[in-house]
C-alpha cells in the first residue's frame, strides 16, 4: 500500500546525520531540533534518513514520523530545484492567498508539499513570512513576489521554466 | 498524600489531593462519560467528553485528567456542558462510517453506547469522510481507517503498555490518522500482532482478521474431521459474552456449544501445556546441567517470540525451543492421534480457539508445518466463538459438555497457562519433583502469580537455587531482557507473555468498555477463573498426567526431550529487520 521512493543515503551522508544525532545527546527533548538540522543538511526527511535518526536515537519510526507530518516545516519529499512557498499567513489569507496557492498547484500539476516529476518545481504553503505589507505573497527560491493577483502566477512560472 | 475537601454537585467528598475529577466523581456514586480514557493505557483529555465545569477555572476541563484541589466545587451536569459534549460527540460522529448494523462492535461500541446516553437523535454537522482503504495487510489485526476516531487509545496501548510503539497519529487536523509510518500496513512493520490495540479500541477501526467462514466451511464438509481445541483463558472469560459475570469459568458450557456447533471433536489445549512442560521442563534441567544458554525463556506467547525476532535477536538462544501448546497439540493430532484413531491426516483440520491474535501468524509460520499440512489449520479468537455461538443461536449457559477424554486429560498445571506467572508455576511444579525425586504437597508458588508488571522469585529445591523472573506486557518485558542483555539479570528461568496479565487479557478476548475496565482489573479478575479451576483439578502437575505420560509419551514419542518429540514438538526462529 506504500509508494515510496527508493532513496539512497551514502555512507557520508549517514555519518553526517549521525553526528547530528550525536551532537544531541545530552539535550533533552531534542528530536525536533534533530529533525530541523538533519533536514537543513538532507533537504528533506525521507523514509531511510527517518529510520536512520530512530535507531541512533532509539525512538520508534511511528513517532517520529508523527512529528514530521504535523509539522509543516518538515517535509518527506526532496525540494524541487524552484521552490514556491505561498504565505498563508492571516494577512495573506484574508488577501486571497489561498486562491494564489491553488493557481500554483493548478499550473504545476502539484498539491502543496508535492514536487514535480522531473524535479523541478516544488510548492510548500508556509505561515507568516514577516512581508504582510506585501500581502499576498509568494516566495520562490528566496526571491519575494508581492501584491499577487491570480494572474501573475503563470508569468511566475513560466519565468522559472524558461530559465 | 493530604486529603482535601471538595464538592461534586453539591455533595461533599473527600478525596486524596491529586485525584482527578473523574475519580473523585466515581467515589462520590456520580459517573461521567469519557471515550479516550483508559485507565493506565491514555490518559490525555482529548475526546472532550468528560468536559465538567470546576467553579473559578476559565472554561470547561476535561475531568479524565483533571486534578482536584482543596476546596473544588465542580459541577457535571448543566446545559452548558450537556451542549458541550453532545456538539464534540456530534462532531466525531459526522465523518465516522456508521455502519453500526454490520460492524463487528455493534452493541459494544462505546461510540454508539455514548450517542445513546447523550441523546444524539440527529447529526448536525456533514464532515469530509477518510477515504483510506481498509489495511488487511496483516494476518491477525484489520484496521479500517474510516471507523477510527483518533481517540489515541491503540496508540497508548501499543507504546506505553508495549513500548513498541508502530502506529501514531499522523497528519494534523481534520485529516489526523492513526497508523504506522509512511502509510504502511500494519503487516508491513514490526507489529507483533498481540491486539492490544484491538481490545483498547472504542470503535470498530480495529479487528481480528476472521477465519470464522473458513471454519463453517470446514465444519460443513463431511469429508473433513475437525478437531477443536481451547486455550485456557478463554474459558475464563468468554462467559462475558453471554452475560456470566466477570471472573466465571464457562468451561463446561463452552464445550457443549462446540460440540453442538458441529465440531467432530472438542480438546483441551491444557492437554498439550502439560507435554509443553514436560519439553520445557526437560529443556531446562539440561541447559543447567550442560551449561547451555540461560535464562531460558518460554516460548508459549507468539505476541512475545515476534517481538524477540524483531527487537531482541541476539536473545533468540535464549527461547524455549518448544513450540506453544496449541501448535504441539496440532502436530499431535495429526500424527499420533490420527494414527490412533484411523483418521487419514490429510483430512484432519485443526482448528485452535485462542484469546489471542497472535496465534493467528503463528499458524502460518512456515516452520510450523509438517509436509505442505499446518500444525493447526484456523485460529479463531474468543471473540470469534462467541460470534459463531450466537450465530446458531445456541443457548449459551445452559450448554454443557466434557472435553475429549481419555486423550485430552489435563493438569491444573495446563490451566494456569492462561494467566501470568502461570506456565513458570507449572514448571516449578514437575522440575521441583524430577530435581527431588519426591511427590511435593507445597505446589502453589504464590510468588509469581499476581499482576505486578515483573515478579522475581528464587526457589530452593533439593538445595539448588532456581532464580525465575515473570514479565507480562512488552514494556515490562523489555526491562527483565534488557537486564538479561547486560548480564545484571541472572536467572535461570523466565516467562514472558506478551499481553498484560497473561493470555486471560489478549487481544483475542471478549472487549469490555472503558467504563468497566477503568474500574476494575480484568487481568485479576479473570485469572481468579483459571486458579479456581487448578484448585479444582484432581491431577495439578504436569507429570502426573497420564495421558501424557502413558499415552503420548510411552505410546509415541518416547522420553520428554527425544529425537522424535524434537521433530514433532520444537520449531526454530528466525531474526527480523526493526523496520
Amino acid at each position: 500500500m506504500s509508494k515510496l521512493r527508493k532513496v539512497d543515503v551514502t555512507e557520508e551522508q549517514k555519518k553526517k546525520i549521525l553526528e547530528i544525532v550525536d551532537s544531541y545527546k545530552d539535550t533533552e527533548g531534542s528530536l525536533i531540533q534533530i529533525l530541523h538540522d538533519v533536514q537543513d543538511y538532507f533537504g528533506y526527511l525521507p523514509i531511510e534518513v527517518q529510520e536512520i535518526i530512530s535507531d541512533a536515537k532509539k525512538v520508534p519510526l511511528a513517532e517520529i514520523y508523527g512529528i514530521v507530518t504535523f509539522y509543516t516545516q518538515f517535509s518527506t519529499q526532496p525540494k524541487g530545484k524552484y521552490a514556491v512557498s505561498v504565505c498563508l499567513g492571516t494577512a495573506c489569507y484574508v488577501k486571497g492567498s489561498g486562491k494564489i496557492l491553488e493557481k500554483f498547484e493548478e499550473n504545476l500539476g502539484i498539491k502543496a508539499g508535492e514536487v514535480t516529476d522531473d524535479g523541478m518545481f516544488s510548492i510548500d504553503a508556509c505561515r507568516c513570512v514577516g512581508a504582510c505589507g506585501l500581502a499576498p505573497v509568494a516566495i520562490v527560491n528566496g526571491e519575494v513576489y508581492g501584491k499577487l493577483v491570480q494572474n501573475d502566477v503563470k508569468s511566475i512560472c513560466d519565468k522559472y521554466r524558461e530559465s | 498524600m493530604s486529603m482535601v475537601n471538595i464538592t461534586i454537585d453539591g455533595k461533599a467528598v473527600q478525596v486524596e489531593e491529586g485525584t482527578t475529577v473523574l475519580e473523585a466523581a466515581r467515589a462520590a456514586g456520580i459517573n461521567i462519560p469519557t471515550l479516550c480514557y483508559l485507565k493506565g493505557v491514555n490518559e490525555i483529555g482529548a475526546c472532550r467528553m468528560c468536559l465538567v465545569e470546576v467553579k473559578g477555572a476559565r472554561a470547561l476541563q476535561a475531568a479524565c485528567v483533571y486534578p482536584v484541589a482543596d476546596g473544588n466545587e465542580i459541577i457535571t451536569s448543566s446545559p452548558a456542558i450537556r451542549e458541550a459534549r453532545k456538539t464534540n460527540l456530534e462532531l466525531l460522529l459526522s465523518n465516522h462510517k456508521k455502519e453500526c448494523l454490520t460492524c463487528e462492535r455493534n452493541r459494544n461500541c462505546e461510540l454508539q453506547t455514548l450517542s445513546e446516553q447523550m441523546n444524539v437523535t440527529e447529526i448536525e454537522y456533514e464532515g469530509d469522510m477518510c477515504d483510506l482503504p481498509i489495511d488487511d495487510s496483516s494476518v491477525s489485526i484489520v484496521r479500517d481507517p474510516q471507523k477510527c476516531i483518533a481517540c489515541r487509545r491503540c496508540v497508548g496501548a501499543c507504546s506505553n503498555v508495549q513500548n513498541i510503539h508502530v502506529i501514531d497519529a499522523i497528519n494534523r487536523g481534520f485529516v489526523t490518522e492513526i497508523g504506522p509510518a509512511f502509510g504502511k500496513g500494519l503487516g508491513e512493520v514490526a507489529c507483533i500482532n498481540c491486539g492490544q490495540c484491538v481490545i483498547s479500541c472504542p470503535v470498530g477501526a480495529l479487528t481480528e482478521k476472521s477465519s470464522i467462514n473458513e471454519v463453517w466451511d470446514a465444519v460443513a464438509d463431511p469429508d473433513k474431521v475437525v478437531l477443536v481445541q481451547t486455550a485456557p483463558a478463554v474459558r475464563a472469560a468468554i462467559g462475558e459474552e453471554f452475560g456470566m459475570p466477570i471472573g466465571q469459568a464457562a468451561t463446561r458450557q463452552m464445550v457443549g456449544a462446540l460440540l453442538r456447533m458441529g465440531f467432530d471433536k472438542v480438546f483441551d489445549t491444557d492437554t498439550s501445556a502439560d507435554l509443553t512442560i514436560m519439553e520445557e521442563g526437560t529443556e531446562l534441567l539440561q541447559r543447567m546441567q550442560n551449561s547451555g544458554t540461560l535464562p531460558l525463556i518460554t516460548s508459549c506467547s507468539p505476541g512475545w517470540i515476534k517481538y524477540c525476532e524483531h527487537y531482541y535477536p541476539d536473545l533468540l538462544p535464549n527461547l524455549s525451543t518448544c513450540k506453544s501448546p496449541h501448535e504441539m497439540f496440532g502436530a499431535v493430532l495429526k500424527t499420533y492421534y490420527a494414527e490412533q484413531a484411523g483418521i487419514d491426516p490429510a483430512k484432519i483440520v485443526n482448528v485452535s480457539i485462542m484469546p489471542c491474535t497472535a496465534k493467528k501468524f503463528e499458524c502460518q509460520r512456515p516452520e510450523l508445518s509438517e509436509n505442505g499440512m499446518q500444525d493447526v489449520d484456523y485460529v479463531l479468537t474468543t471473540r470469534e466463538l462467541a460470534r459463531m455461538i450466537r450465530e446458531c443461536g445456541i443457548n449459551f449457559t445452559e450448554c454443557d459438555g466434557d472435553f475429549e477424554r481419555p486423550f485430552g486429560d489435563a493438569s491444573g498445571a495446563g490451566v494456569i497457562f492462561g494467566a501470568t506467572g502461570g506456565v513458570m508455576e507449572a514448571a516449578l511444579r514437575t522440575v521441583a519433583d524430577i530435581l527431588t525425586g519426591e511427590d511435593l504437597k507445597e505446589i502453589e508458588y504464590t510468588d509469581v502469580r499476581g499482576v505486578q508488571g515483573v515478579k522475581e522469585a528464587a526457589v530452593e529445591i533439593n538445595g539448588q537455587t532456581i532464580k525465575v523472573a515473570v514479565a507480562h506486557g512488552m514494556g515490562n518485558a523489555k526491562k527483565v531482557l534488557d537486564k538479561i542483555r547486560s548480564g545484571e539479570g541472572d536467572w535461570q528461568f523466565v516467562e514472558i507473555m506478551a499481553c498484560p496479565g497473561g493470555c486471560v487479557n489478549g487481544g483475542g478476548q471478549p472487549i469490555q468498555p472503558a467504563s468497566v475496565k477503568n474500574w476494575l482489573d480484568l487481568r485479576a479478575e479473570r485469572a481468579k477463573a483459571i486458579y479456581s479451576e487448578d484448585r479444582n483439578s484432581k491431577i495439578r502437575k504436569s507429570h502426573e498426567n497420564e495421558s501424557v505420560m502413558k499415552g503420548i509419551y510411552e505410546g509415541y514419542l518416547g522420553e520428554p526431550g527425544s529425537e522424535k518429540a524434537h521433530h514433532l514438538l520444537h520449531t526454530t526462529y528466525t531474526p527480523r529487520d526493526r523496520f
